[in-house]
């Protein structure tokens, strides 16, 4: 930490009298609203869990009584033993929840809005009001489909997809009003995100501070970046056709229903054209902040940055040409089997990209295997294993035995678990001193690290397994069929594995929650990074800096050879450097 | 003082009459038989190689039960019950016990029951195996529940209403039908094709006989102390 | 419990295992490099205090080796897939002399219509099976699927073929199966409670069975 010139950081930036209530609940502030979405998608994150953990309940012991399941009324579990119905409410919500209110809000309603501004040198962001709102729509959005858990006849039952017709109607599904509340809850938090997506691109492209140009962007930065173009676009189209299915429920329209000449699968090809783009908001934002923590864990500037940026770009547009791979075996023409295959074969090459590159970002470099560090090289040996199982799946005829089975399921949970989480898990470790200015205890960190990389592995690998076999998707009892019966001591396995998969997540917690009052103050910049939000005081300051900082070079100047220190933040300003000629956009 | 005793006197009258309504015991009867004419129709059999926990419980292969002729040329499954006649308003308190629908052998017993609005139905699954029942009301709230092990579930019915459908939809052919009324006054055809409606206070009822098949028909009846005999015939067709 | 997929049971299954086989090496080879290559980096590069990273801003050549290579293996994937994709799914791939047999998918049961001794579909003496499929060997078949209420999916582990069924539309799958034997059919596609349940039998007999069965079926016996 010696040698460096820069002054102390800005102490006070704006002068702060603002109450309570509009410092801490309605915050303008990015970096509060940030944290408020942490505290309350870290909860979803830990319902999902639990339903999660009644799924498998069932599956590893059909038809026994879940302890603990007293406490569940006779209309979902009586005796303690699951219903059919009931267990496919906990596949459609707890498929809903890590979605829409767990993975989607940690890795934009989070980091997004912490990182953008800081990460660009700005204030704020551009609409400070306007990303206000965007948080409370999203929490509106959980208490609505929070409360559809508790409403008479249970909440929606027709998977997270939520096909029609079966979500249209409740006489063939037994569902009642809850069905109706995963709609309106939808529509609430597509708002979230359009509204926050609004701020991030206006926010990106106006509010630079001199000298950040475009490629002087964090891949973080970046990958917000394209993530908002996809969350702005792909979510409008999600909260029409779930305004078109809540008006099919309660309104008697016909869109879905072919008897009065409506289409079943207009309800596919809205949901997936949205869906595929989600998943690529749901991925982009961890490979962006891997890029960022791997740069500084190897000490090494990132391999091929422009080839990142460019595969970012490229993932963003691609995304919108392949949905149809989730609809091979629907019934739609057969030529667009063909089309799909083609396009949803293409971006695998981008993903491929990125993995060589954080490997390049490794390869010779001086490694600090800290736990930010730790996750991020998880993320990318687990993504790895999720993008290649992929491939099986984009080819239509091997999806043809595949498709809704285990061999899915699994892929699913090596992207979004296996990549997404490990990168929040890295994430949330890195910033968390400047989010609340103490350290998560670092020996835990590991800990939690290696056990949930342990059994992470141990249930969702056999999963793979299970596909092959023909194991299909959402089924209550496999004991069921014949065919089924022989795997059922592996069904067992994935559940016990699960078990200690989630309990191990309490370590997490623990850290996360203890470390907020009891951690070790953080030091300034305690990973000696580049990113201009560490030149600040931890916590940074409401406004941020008194005068916006002017950068030099781009994020990853580590073991840079002019300065001693093997990191070289981008506002540190050296004898060799001049000055950029203006701010990058006029009027900033 | 002659206002005064008339009105005694109605108190006391509608007094007697919810007091007959209470105790199904007094009052007069309707006593019947439905009669059934023409060729019986043949009724399909039911293949339940599938479900072979049912298939176990029929030493002959049972058959639909839509259309049941008895021995003796009457119809069975036909729900007769007074459709009109009663003081306007006119309820019963739901009895205390439970009606019982049971699932067994992949069929529901009794495949066409009554049951008063605010009375349990207790339906039972003796066969342990996968049954749902969807009820299709229009009057009374829809529902679809499953019972995946042997177990039984309550359900209660607010509305009047003849008949709501009930069915499995794991077993095709597993249908039933449930009357709900706001009083006792019905009674079931069984393999004797008779029916028997006790209780009745002295009055001119509209009494109908529904049949799943054949539809319905009407007769009135003007009831006193004694029983009164109404007999309804359904035509094959 | 197998580790691998089920018996091949149809003409089209040995293709797409095959199929499945190629990516699982191509795949594999990918995994390991990657994952060697992690393991390795880590113990190699670990860190030592007062040393530093290699400065290097990438390697231009490297990411044109590695995106070649990916992106010529994907399109060659592409294409031997379509291949096979065409031969079995595609719009002119249902065999003329094709047996047909309609498959109603409702509610928690399949409802099988033979077409009968005609030969045809939708006549008079077709007739309807709940929850068996019954097949002759060595002959193609196509199955016309309808569907009742919601979607809901004809799966056949052992033939490899899935099709979902869709209200509003009718669907054409067709497949030659290969080995006699009783298996089973699910359904793949959650349509409600009974989702789970959903299952038939499929009986694949020798030409003389299938015969004799259909006879029998055809005089209005209970099998």
């Amino acid at each position: 930490m010696s040698g460096i010139a820069a002054a102390a950081p800005a102490v006070h930036a704006h002068h702060d009298d603002r109450s309570f209530i509009r410092k801490y609940i309605f915050s303008t502030d990015h970096k509060i609203i940030g944290i408020q979405f942490l505290f309350v998608s870290l909860f979803f994150l830990f319902l999902g869990g639990l339903l999660a953990m009644q799924i498998r309940w069932q599956l590893g012991y059909p038809g026994r009584p879940m302890p603990g399941g007293g406490i569940l009324p006779e209309t979902m579990a009586p005796g303690g033993v699951i219903l059919p119905e009931y267990y496919i409410q906990l596949v459609t919500m707890h498929g809903t929840f890590m979605v829409f209110f767990a993975i989607m809000p940690l890795l934009v309603g989070v980091f997004a809005n912490y990182l953008i501004p800081l990460k660009i040198g700005a204030h704020d962001m551009a609409f400070p009001r306007i990303n206000m709102w965007s948080f409370w729509s999203a929490f509106a959005g959980g208490l609505v489909m929070f409360a559809s858990l508790f409403v008479p006849e249970g909440a929606a039952r027709a998977g997270w997809t939520m096909y029609a017709p079966l979500s249209a109607r409740h006489d063939l599904s037994g569902a009642g009003v809850g069905q109706e509340l995963w709609s309106i809850s939808i529509v609430l938090l597509g708002l979230s995100s359009i509204l926050g997506s609004l701020n991030y691109i206006t926010t990106i492209i106006n509010n630079r501070t001199p000298g950040m140009t475009w490629f002087r962007l964090p891949l973080s930065v970046w990958a917000l970046f394209i993530t908002a173009i996809l969350g702005l676009l792909a979510l409008p189209v999600l909260s029409g056709a779930a305004i078109m299915l809540l008006f099919e429920q309660i309104l008697g329209t016909h869109f879905f229903d072919p008897a009065a000449g409506g289409q079943v699968l207009l309800w596919q090809h809205l949901f997936w054209f949205f869906g595929h783009p989600e998943v690529y908001i749901l991925i982009l934002p961890g490979m962006g902040m891997v890029s960022d923590i791997v740069a500084n864990g190897s000490r090494k500037p990132i391999f091929g940055y422009h080839s990142m940026v460019f595969a970012l770009v490229g993932i963003g547009f691609l995304g919108w040409i392949v949905w149809g791979h989730h609809m091979f075996m629907s019934g739609m023409n057969p030529t667009l089997g063909s089309t799909f295959m083609v396009t949803t074969m293409v971006i695998a090459v981008p993903s491929a990209i990125k993995v060589f590159n954080w490997m390049g970002t490794m390869w010779r470099g001086n490694l600090r295997f800290h736990v930010p560090m730790l996750n991020a090289i998880g993320f990318v040996a687990m993504f790895v294993i999720g993008g290649l199982s992929g491939v099986f799946m984009a080819a239509t005829p091997v999806d043809m035995p595949i498709h809704d089975t285990y061999f899915i399921v699994a892929h699913i949970h090596y992207v979004l678990f296996g990549g997404s989480l490990f990168a929040l898990f890295g994430a949330i470790t890195f910033w968390y001193p400047n989010m609340f200015g103490r350290m998560m205890n670092e020996r835990w960190g590991k800990i939690h690290f290696w056990l949930t990389l342990l059994f992470f592995n141990l249930t969702f690998f056999p999963m793979h397994i299970l596909g092959m076999g023909g194991h299909m998707r959402r089924i209550y009892d496999p004991t069921q069929y014949d065919f089924l019966k022989p795997y059922q001591p592996m069904n067992t396995f994935i559940t016990l594995s699960a078990f200690a998969l989630f309990a191990s997540q309490l370590i997490f917690a623990l850290n996360f929650l203890l470390s907020l009052k009891w951690g070790k103050k953080a030091p300034l910049n305690p990973w000696e990074d580049n990113g201009l939000e560490w030149t600040l005081a931890t916590p940074p300051p409401h406004g941020n800096w008194d005068r916006p900082p002017t950068v030099y070079r781009g994020p990853y100047e580590y073991s840079a050879p002019q300065v001693a220190e093997d990191y070289l933040p981008q506002s540190r300003k050296l004898p060799t450097d001049r000055e950029p000629a203006a701010a990058p956009v006029a009027g900033h | 003082m002659r206002a005064f005793g008339m009105l005694a006197v109605v108190v006391v009258g509608l007094a007697g009459l919810a007091a007959a309504g209470r105790s199904p015991q007094a009052g007069g009867s309707v006593t019947g038989k439905v009669r059934f004419t023409g060729a019986k129709p043949v009724m399909a059999k039911i293949d339940m190689s599938d479900e072979s926990v049912c298939k176990a419980k029929y030493p002959a292969t049972p058959t639909e039960e839509s259309v049941v002729v008895n021995p003796n040329g009457t119809l069975a499954n036909v729900f007769v019950y007074v459709k009109a006649g009663l003081p306007a308003g006119y309820t019963a308190a739901a009895p205390a016990g439970d009606v019982v629908l049971d699932q067994n052998g992949c069929r529901y017993h009794p495949h066409v029951l009554g049951i008063q609005t605010g009375q349990k139905l207790a339906i039972k699954n003796s066969d342990g195996i996968l049954h749902n029942i969807k009820a299709v009301g229009k009057a009374n709230r829809p529902f679809n529940v499953s019972q995946p092990t042997s177990m039984t579930t309550e359900r209660v019915f607010s509305a009047p209403e003849v008949m709501v459908p009930l069915e499995c939809n794991v077993h095709g052919w597993m249908h039933a039908y449930l009357g709900v009324l706001p009083h006792g006054f019905f009674a079931v055809t069984g393999a004797d094709g008779s029916f028997s409606i006790k209780g009745l206070p002295p009055g001119t009822y509209t009494i109908e006989a529904w049949h799943e098949k054949y539809g319905t028909q009407v007769a009135t009846v003007t009831v006193t102390a004694g029983a009164k005999t109404q007999d309804f015939t359904f035509t094959a067709r | 419990m197998s580790w691998w997929l089920p018996l091949q049971g149809s003409t089209f299954a040995p293709q797409i295992d095959g199929l499945f086989l190629a990516i699982l090496i191509i795949t594999g080879v990918a995994f390991v490099i990657v994952e060697t290559g992690l393991i390795w980096f880590v113990f190699k590069y670990r860190g030592r205090p007062g040393r530093k990273g290699h400065y290097t801003h990438g390697n231009a050549k490297a990411e044109v080796v590695w995106t070649a290579i990916p992106a010529v293996t994907v399109v060659a994937l592409g294409l031997v897939s379509n291949h096979y994709w065409k031969e079995i799914k595609g719009r002119d791939s249902i065999p003329a002399d094709a047996y047909p047999i309609g498959i109603h998918a409702k509610q928690f049961e399949w409802q099988v219509t033979y077409p009968g001794p005609d030969g045809q579909l939708g006549t008079a003496d077709d007739f309807t099976v709940r929850n068996q499929l019954h097949v002759p060997v060595g002959r193609n078949i196509v199955v016309v699927l309808t569907s009742e209420d919601v979607i809901h999916s004809f799966w056949v582990p052992v033939l490899r073929l899935k099709q979902d069924a869709v209200p509003g539309l009718t669907i054409r799958a067709w497949f030659q199966a290969t080995v006699p034997g009783q298996y089973e059919l699910g359904c793949a596609e959650l349509c409600g409670m009974g989702h789970y349940r959903m299952r038939a039998r499929v009986f694949v007999h020798t030409a003389a069975e299938y015969d004799a069965w259909a006879h029998q079926q055809a005089q209005g016996g209970a099998s």
